[in-house]
């Protein structure tokens, strides 16, 4: 931590809270005005939170629905986001799943809903711990997403994706994702920002007009979202979803920066966050709750002479292809490390999957490892990610790939069955 | 009830414009035509999956002439708690602007209503969402092509049954009124009056309101376009389509109805099945099972309204 950074903790209402909590508390922060939500674990501490925040009066004029299913969950944040109203849901694995087609629709419409996720294994056979597999399934919906690996993390990014989201440029909603248990059930200090400040860092909720491309108003009847033929605008506007969603990097690298000068807090470029990558041989892409870990195991491996460094990737939509092109030329091998899986693809791992299709074809840049570890909330420790290292560090000066993997990937901490 | 003349009169605005794509005859038609005939301007629709998205006009255009929103097919009860949800918190930020005033209403099929939709339906009954849920029953998936649905009456041939469904009519007012939701009413396109009068008092309640409208559909029923009031007025005097309201859990038989609970007024259910082709190849026994299911429903009817209480408020 700066100097500058002490400066600003001082005198802020720092409490020690859930993963969860921080995204109740960040919601209850943005004022938002219609919540809808369904109990899923690991999520249900962020519905109860908001529950006692609104049942308390401390969230004055806001909506809580408590609806029946995930699928009616997004159905109502929809219908809310229409008709020009701020609006907060929280879900995990399943109840993604179950809400899809809601998820899909609520692109297509281009409403700034935004998602706390706390990710877990999708079923069978039943898991509900740590593992992206959830957030990374709705890759193709339109929606953009980001990964916290911190509690602190987790209440400032859903402050920022309010404003990223909400730009009128922009108009997406987004997923923000922390591993379920590891953030969402463990408690750290999380700075609550005061108000003010926080209300001048957003921008105004939606004016009466509601949002400039969609609302539900009687003074300007129209319809939304009605059939359009092949020959008509549809393929167009899916080409605006993209667009949207590529520009957003500018608007995100921006609102971090803003943030930081606001609050002190810093997050990289937003969409990446370096972490000693100067003078390296050998770095990793990491998300999610295990590169805080990471940062460990760098600077163990530094102290012991290996030229070691990590980024973690905080955006996965908008993916940040300008900065894995730039860190993949710093290294000369890259490990990507997924706790998600992307079966049947070229690795196995969907960022992994990602960093090789930006990386192909262009000629000087580093050799990539996938790695795949803690599917299901399995545990990766702090030895298991230096050896990790390790075995890249001896990947770059041998060029023989470690014996274990399969497939091209390194399936990492598997159980050994005889 | 309202008068033809008064009706007329008061409500000359029309908020579902000519142009739509409805097919002559078309039961939906009427029934939305009516229904915001009664609500008026300050009135939010979001429909699901069903003819109505058709309908209304190929995107850019727009037969209604109020706000309207698509909605995926299972959702439209929580989409119109959203939004009926956003104009409490619009009206808290905006106070004296009319945000009050707003109804929101979900306006959907059969199918989006007894099938795919019940799961939303239901908890948004359960919560007492604040909106109508229209159910217009042209008992079938009709938009895709007359696929069976829960709503289909025994014996009726569609594209997926047929040789005549099986099972009988699910009762979807029945469900509703388990719910104990403030206000339940069925209405008929041939009773557009009584139908005007139900939709204004839904409008003046608060809460979850549920109103289900039988809507005939020529090319699906097999009748000729010109029918279509025709038939749905033979589905109410045959007794096979019962109008009623449910008020805080009490039933009022309507008008058109209420002499029906003696049998002998009732018209024989052949004079309501004859006229459309879903029913030209049904058998002996069917036609009986169809007679006796009305039969029954009436008796149990009458059962019910003799021993009905006010529910404790």
């Amino acid at each position: 931590m700066t100097e500058a950074q002490k400066d600003f903790v001082q005198d802020r209402e720092t409490i020690i809270i859930k993963g969860n909590v921080a995204a109740a508390y960040a919601a209850k922060s943005a004022r938002v005005q219609v919540i809808s939500a369904y109990p899923i674990t690991p999520q249900t501490t962020v519905v109860e939170k908001l529950s006692e925040f609104v049942d308390n009066g401390e969230m004055p004029g806001t909506e809580y629905i408590k609806v029946e299913s995930e699928h009616s969950v997004f159905g109502a944040v929809v219908g809310a986001s229409k008709a020009g109203t701020r609006t907060f849901t929280a879900t995990s694995g399943q109840g993604i799943f179950y809400a899809n087609e809601m998820i899909h629709w609520a692109a297509g419409a281009r409403l700034p809903i935004v998602v706390a996720i706390a990710s877990r294994g999708p079923a069978p056979p039943w898991n509900i711990w740590a593992d992206f597999t959830d957030v990374i399934s709705q890759r193709d919906t339109g929606w953009m997403s980001c990964f916290c690996s911190a509690h602190q993390e987790i209440y400032d990014e859903i402050l920022m994706s309010y404003k990223v989201c909400e730009d009128h440029d922009i108009l997406l909603p987004k997923f923000i994702a922390y591993g379920g248990f590891i953030l969402s059930h463990t408690s750290k200090p999380v700075i609550i920002e005061d108000q003010d400040l926080v209300d001048k860092f957003l921008p105004p909720l939606p004016s009466e007009e509601g949002w400039p491309h969609i609302w539900m108003d009687p003074k300007r009847p129209l319809m939304f979202g009605n059939l359009i033929m092949p020959s008509s605008f549809y393929y167009e506007f899916r080409l605006k979803i993209h667009d949207a969603s590529i520009r957003a990097k500018e608007k995100i690298k921006k609102v971090a920066a803003e943030f930081e000068k606001t609050f002190g807090r810093n997050y990289g470029n937003g969409l990446i966050q370096e972490y000693k990558m100067d003078d390296v041989d050998v770095g990793v892409v990491i998300y999610g709750d295990l590169a805080l870990q990471m940062e460990e195991a760098v600077d163990q491996l530094r102290d012991e002479g290996y030229k070691v460094g990590m980024v973690k990737l905080r955006h996965f939509r908008p993916f940040p292809t300008e900065d894995i092109l730039d860190i993949a030329k710093k290294v000369k091998v890259l490990g990507v490390i997924d706790r998600a899986t992307a079966f049947g693809s070229q690795t196995g791992g969907p960022v992994s999957c990602e960093v090789k299709g930006v990386l192909h074809e262009t000629k000087g840049t580093a050799t990539v490892l996938p790695i795949i570890n803690g599917l299901g909330g399995r545990e990766v420790s702090l030895e298991q990610q230096k050896e990790q290292l390790k075995k890249l560090v001896k990947y770059h000066e041998t060029g023989e790939l470690p014996k274990d993997v399969i497939h091209g990937t390194l399936w990492d901490g598997l159980l050994e069955v005889e | 009830m309202t008068k033809l003349k008064e009706a007329l009169e008061s409500c000359q605005e029309e908020y579902f414009l000519p142009g739509n794509s409805c097919c002559a005859g078309c039961g939906l038609e009427i029934a939305l035509r009516w229904a915001m005939k009664a609500l008026g301007p300050n009135t939010a629709l979001v429909t699901p999956a069903s003819c109505l998205n058709v309908v209304v006009g190929l995107w850019p255009k727009t037969a209604p002439n109020f706000p309207f929103t698509n909605m995926a097919f299972a959702a439209g009860a929580a989409a119109a708690t959203g939004l009926s949800a956003a104009f409490k918190a619009k009206a808290y930020r905006f106070p004296g602007k009319g945000w009050d005033e707003m109804t929101a209403i979900t306006f959907a099929g059969d199918g989006g209503t007894a099938d795919i939709g019940i799961q939303g339906l239901s908890g948004a009954a359960e919560r007492n969402s604040d909106q109508i849920y229209v159910c217009y029953d042209n008992e079938a998936y009709m938009n895709t092509g007359i696929q069976r649905s829960s709503s289909t009456p025994h014996g009726a041939w569609t594209t997926t049954t047929t040789t005549g469904k099986e099972r009988f009519k699910k009762n979807l007012p029945a469900i509703m009124a388990a719910h104990d939701i403030p206000y339940i009413a069925t209405c008929s396109i041939s009773e557009p009056l009584d139908l005007y009068d139900k939709f204004r008092k839904a409008k003046s309640i608060k809460g979850c309101r549920y109103i289900h409208i039988l809507a005939p559909c020529p090319p699906g029923w097999g009748m000729d376009s010109s029918e279509s009031i025709e038939v749905a007025r033979l589905a109410v005097k045959t007794g096979s389509w019962i109008l009623y309201e449910v008020e805080n859990g009490i039933m009022t038989l309507s008008k058109a109805s209420k002499p029906l609970l003696h049998s002998s007024k009732r018209a024989p259910m052949m004079d309501y099945l004859s006229k459309q082709k879903r029913f030209a190849n049904i058998s002996e026994k069917e036609l009986i099972e169809l007679q006796e299911y009305v039969d029954h429903t009436w008796k149990r009817l009458e059962s019910d309204l003799s021993c009905q209480e006010q529910y404790p408020k």
